[in-house]
């Protein structure tokens, strides 16, 4: 008779399962640490004037009535700061010759974006600061605004700053670009609006400083603490071992926290001066007008290919528009999206070549895909209009060209190693789950029958580069920052865990993947561990969260930690039991004899209480059964998958309704199914968000339109289908885990899906594109409504 | 943003409400749901002295069959317009158009009052006041008012209400039996404001539309009642292509704003096609 043991007896791996956030309850009951929840002794608030307008000469700013307004404690100009406020940082200076303007905190001078603060009230709430605002005197002289990227680089065009309106050219090339393109068969060219969007995170902005002594606490609502806190000492001077950074509970960012914002300064150097605790909240508007914006990039794009469809090329022609200044990455992000134009596909030679402008508009910087989308964005468009050319379904042109499962490793065009990927088993997938025949027997019908509400299939079949990054690549491209990320983790004397990471978790459930990682590696219960972030006094070194790292490289930082604790507990164990360390094995939580049942083995508690009195230790080894791990990748990881969409489009509103939506991700071994389900569905909004809705629109005077939320439209749930979601595990071979990143790949398939699935449904009315977003009205005039 | 400083005062009758309102004089405003005021004021685009807060005052509250009406109450909050067993069975355009203003959490505090007196043309309920020839009952220091719908909006965020005026509710006509109704929004977010809209009532006859009444949303610095339209499908078949021609007027005297969702010419392209659509589906119910 065969016993099948109960699962109480046989550990149930915990990387793998479905686990509730242990994070979730105190985050969504707002019963936690949001910046804004934090109070001190004599906190003071903050407020800020800001400029009405795009491009001007300050001629005078008089704050002396303000100071005199009741409950207002200073006011200052950008003048009253002087050198101190020094300059924001830019950490990426892309080419040698790159034009990086001095970019003062607080204007004083020239103002060069609506937002751009100018001075500021420092009161004993906040109602008393925003009234004395209004006593600032403050006289502009107006200059040109400079709103068009094309135009801004025309030889007449008024300047943003002296040296210019083009930042920097930068270039990459690969194998003949000319030879592809002469006498090809098929070439197609095509130019995309990258729209400039608004990252709106749920939670706004806020800053707390809290002096001590000639030591300052920083809580902040950021994504980078460790980061931040080396950027303010060299910006401010105050000492970095003076300055601690904590980012308590951070209510979501998508790139938008990862800078070192004027605010952040400006609150410091006024806690210094006042020797009092300051408090500043943004609000909705001030967030929309002064938070770094995402995208805004104009794409002339062709590829070249044979006539069945195999391509032979492409040229990447890229305007991109930094806004005033270039804030901490500006420049590098059209970079991220230069290694991705080639996307899954092969071919033999690329060519690409981006310009940074300057605009009289708030600086761009990463936002959740930072370059990859728009990347991904331009092949996914292409390779639907190529299948439309040659006359073949938008999936068989994909397979004519996609690197195979047995092609990997595979070095591409644009210079990558893709280390592992299945392209035909997720769209495979993607397509059952999706019932694409059957919906393209719908799609012949409607329009058999002109039916008003026409469908369209959109495809896309992305990969993407995350998990930033190698240190060494980064050197490379001339970012200052490294890519390693750190993890502590700590057995307790209780025999309870402590991980300690660097990869600051901003609502992506670190504390629980974290959690099921030690859990396995240690061998003890899920509920026994705890992670400790976000604060520079307790997590002293780490790169913080963006761009897809934290699994890839925090949580293989974390599993490296524990596998170096376990060697030390083997050494304990070893003494202790008398016996070889090689001898002993480690299952369930235990050392023991190999083969020998568990409860003759020492317990990794039983250990750590040896460990802890220290009364019988072995040679060497010191009494703290802890370690610590840094992980820095060999590579990238390459997440990757296909994502169809089915849209019905109303041709007589233009309305565009999404049906169906399928993605299939490959994002190699899953820690956490459900984590990943929410990071997708998510990721796929906020790619719908800027296919159909979002967009940041000035006037022509350079004001933002779109101040508030009635304005810049964001979808909801009551928008959106329900995903369908399902995988392939392709493990990664970049590292021990086997894990990709998963934070920015749902954005980064689905803005393409939709429009191809918007174009697919119209193209037989003579619609070959529609510029994002496709709003009802945009919809309606391509199909000729307004005719 | 935060508002200017303000005073508060919480009236607990409608006289005392009136006198305090008057008393505050100009600067003063009425504060009903505040999902249209206190925007205003943390935009700091208004700057009442004093909000006198009239949630208190019972004379505003409650819905009564009076006849061949319905009275409801001015801080009647949405959410209780699309709940109400007497407004479902009557005045049935009202439920459904309140059901799609916002979401649950607005109309939770949003009142029919506060829609109508903020006059905003972009307002879903606006229209169908106008629609149903909704009478407003008012109340100010020297009189008690009863302002007809085509009377109560002059302008943008402009109507007959008095500064020292408190609209104090509504008189809704119970159109009777033979009616059927529709509300066609139409708005690029579920959340979002109607770029236009069309409230419809239809009585049918004979398998043909006998009368229609036919206001539009957003089409106008007021709403406007489809007056020609109405006159065109008077007697209609309950046919698309005749339904088409209808309404191919529906925009006639209109003036529609451009604004970043809309430019006018796309707003009365979708009056036509918004009003053909509520006609029909209000005549196929
Ligand atoms: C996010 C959001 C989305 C929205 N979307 C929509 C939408 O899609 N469709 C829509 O129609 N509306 C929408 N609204 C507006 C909402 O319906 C408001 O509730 C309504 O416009 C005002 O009602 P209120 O009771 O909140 O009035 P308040 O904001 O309190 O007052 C509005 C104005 O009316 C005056 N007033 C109020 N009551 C009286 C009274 N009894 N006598 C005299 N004057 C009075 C006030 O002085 C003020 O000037 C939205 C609001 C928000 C916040």
């Amino acid at each position: 008779m065969t016993v099948t043991p109960t699962p109480a007896e046989v550990r149930q791996s915990e990387v793998g399962r479905a686990r509730r956030r242990k994070e979730d309850a105190r985050l969504v009951t707002g019963q936690t640490r949001w910046t804004d929840n934090i109070q001190a002794p004599g906190l003071l608030h903050i407020a800020f004037l800001r400029s009405p307008m795009a491009h001007a000469r300050i001629t005078r700013v008089d704050v002396s009535a303000a100071r005199e307004m009741p409950g207002v404690v200073a006011a200052f100009s950008g003048a009253d700061f002087g050198a101190e406020q020094g300059s924001l940082p830019c950490a990426w200076p892309v080419t040698e010759d790159i034009v990086i303007p001095d970019h003062p905190p607080m204007a004083t001078e020239t103002v060069r974006y609506v937002g751009e603060a100018v001075a500021c009230v420092v009161a004993t709430d906040r109602y008393r600061a925003a009234d004395a605002l209004e006593a600032i005197e403050i006289d502009y002289e107006p200059l040109p605004p400079v709103l068009d990227l094309e135009k801004a680089l025309d030889a007449d065009s008024p300047l943003v700053h002296d040296a210019g309106n083009r930042a920097y050219t930068w270039t990459l090339s690969n194998g003949d670009v000319e030879a592809a393109f002469r006498d090809a068969p098929v070439v197609i060219s095509r130019t995309f609006r990258q729209q400039r969007l608004i990252p709106a995170a749920m939670e706004p902005r806020a800053v707390v400083v809290t002096p001590l002594g000639d030591e300052y606490t920083v809580h902040t609502s950021t994504q980078i603490p460790h980061i931040l806190r080396f950027l303010l000492a060299s910006v401010t001077g105050v000492p970095e071992h003076r300055l601690r950074v904590i980012a308590p509970d951070v209510g979501g960012g998508f790139g938008s926290k990862l800078q070192c914002t004027a605010e952040e300064v400006l609150c410091l150097l006024a806690a210094k001066r006042l020797g009092r605790p300051v408090k500043w909240t943004e609000s909705r508007s001030e967030g929309n007008l002064t938070v770094h914006h995402g995208r805004d990039q104009l794409q002339r794009v062709q590829i070249a290919a044979e006539a069945d469809g195999r391509l032979r090329g492409m040229k990447i022609d890229l305007l991109a528009d930094m806004g005033a200044y270039l804030m901490l990455v500006t420049p590098g992000i059209p970079l991220l999206g230069a290694f991705m134009y080639n996307g899954v596909y092969k071919m033999a030679a690329y060519d690409f070549r981006c310009t940074g402008v300057f605009t009289t508009k708030m600086p761009t910087d990463a936002y959740r895909g930072a370059g990859r989308p728009e990347a991904t964005f331009a092949i996914e468009r292409l390779m639907d209009e190529l299948a439309a050319e040659i006359g073949v379904d938008p999936v068989e042109v994909r397979r004519r060209n996609w690197i195979t499962h047995g092609e990997f490793p595979y070095d591409t065009v644009a210079g990558l190693t893709y280390d592992s990927g299945d392209y035909e088993a997720a769209t495979e997938k993607a397509l059952q789950l999706f019932g694409y025949d059957k919906l393209r027997a719908e799609q012949k019908d409607r329009r058999d029958r002109g039916d008003t509400v026409q469908l369209g299939i959109g495809i896309s079949t992305y990969t993407e580069m995350c998990g930033l990054a190698p240190s060494r690549v980064l050197g490379q491209l001339g970012n200052a920052s490294g890519g390693w990320e750190q993890a502590d983790v700590r057995v307790l004397p209780t025999g309870k865990v402590e991980v300690a990471t660097g990869a600051t978790p901003h609502g992506q459930g670190h504390v629980t993947a974290w959690s099921q990682i030690a859990a396995d590696a240690l061998g003890v219960p899920f509920e026994d561990v705890s992670v400790v972030y976000g604060d520079t006094a307790v997590v002293p070194r780490g790169w913080d969260t963006y761009g897809s790292r934290s699994l890839a490289i925090g949580g293989v930082a974390v599993h490296l930690a524990c596998e170096k604790v376990k060697e030390k507990a083997r050494r304990v164990a070893a003494h202790l039991m008398e016996i070889d360390p090689g001898d002993l094995e480690y299952a369930e939580g235990a050392f023991r004899v190999r083969g020998a049942p568990a409860e003759q083995g020492r317990s990794i508690q039983e250990l750590a209480a040896a460990v802890f009195n220290a009364h019988d230790m072995p040679e060497g080894i010191e009494p703290r059964l802890d370690s610590s791990a840094t992980f820095d990748p060999a590579n990238f990881s390459f997440p990757h998958g296909t994502h169809l969409c089915a849209v019905e489009v109303d041709t007589e509103t233009g309305f565009t309704k999404i049906r169906s939506y399928v993605a299939v991700d490959d994002v190699g071994t899953v820690v956490n199914p459900l984590i990943v389900d929410g990071q997708v569905h998510g990721g796929i909004a906020q790619g719908i968000g800027q296919a159909l809705y979002e967009e940041a629109v000035h006037d022509a005077e350079g004001n933002l339109l779109t101040t508030t939320l009635a304005d810049y439209l964001v979808p909801s749930a009551a928008d959106l289908p329900a995903f369908v979601t399902g995988r392939t595990e392709t493990p990664a071979t970049s590292n021990p885990l086997g894990v990709k990143g998963v934070g920015e790949a749902g954005t980064i398939a689905s803005t393409p899906a939709v429009v191809n699935g918007i174009v697919d449904a119209l193209r037989h009315l003579g619609v070959r594109d529609v510029q994002m977003p496709c709003t009802p009205e945009r919809v309606w005039r391509a199909i000729g409504g307004a005719s | 943003m935060i508002p200017a400083r303000f005073d508060y005062a919480q009236p607990t009758s409608l006289p005392q409400a009136v006198s305090v309102l008057s008393d505050a004089g100009e600067d003063a405003k009425v504060l009903a749901g505040g999902q249209s005021l206190l925007p205003l004021l943390r935009m700091r685009l208004a700057y009442p002295s004093v909000l006198v807060d009239v949630g208190c005052v019972s004379e505003l509250r409650g819905v009564r069959d009076e006849g061949d009406h319905l009275f409801v109450g001015a801080m009647t909050t949405q959410h209780d317009l699309v709940r109400d067993p007497l407004i479902r069975e009557h005045c049935p355009l009202v439920s459904l158009t309140a059901a799609t203003v916002a979401d649950p959490a607005v109309r939770h505090r949003g009142t029919i009052g506060g829609s109508l007196a903020h006059a905003d043309p972009a307002g879903d309920l606006p229209s169908v006041a106008v629609a149903l020839d909704m009478v407003f009952v008012t109340r100010s220091p020297r009189e008690e008012r009863r302002i007809a719908a085509a009377d109560f909006f002059l302008d943008y965020l402009e109507s007959a209400l008095e500064t020292d005026e408190i609209l104090v509710g509504l008189e809704i006509p119970k159109l009777g039996p033979g009616w059927t109704y529709h509300y066609e929004k139409f708005h690029r977010t579920a959340q979002a404001w109607a770029i236009v809209g069309a409230a419809v009532a239809v009585r049918r006859a004979d398998g043909h539309i006998a009368e229609a009444r036919i206001g539009l949303t957003n089409m106008a610095p007021v709403p406007v009642r489809a007056s020609s339209v109405e006159a065109a499908v008077a007697g209609a078949a309950i046919d698309d292509d005749v339904l088409r021609r209808a309404c191919a007027t529906a925009d006639e005297g209109t003036s529609p704003a451009s604004d970043l969702h809309a430019t006018p010419e796309y707003r009365r392209h979708l009056a036509r096609v918004l009003t053909r659509r509520a006609l029909a589906t209000a005549a196929r119910a």
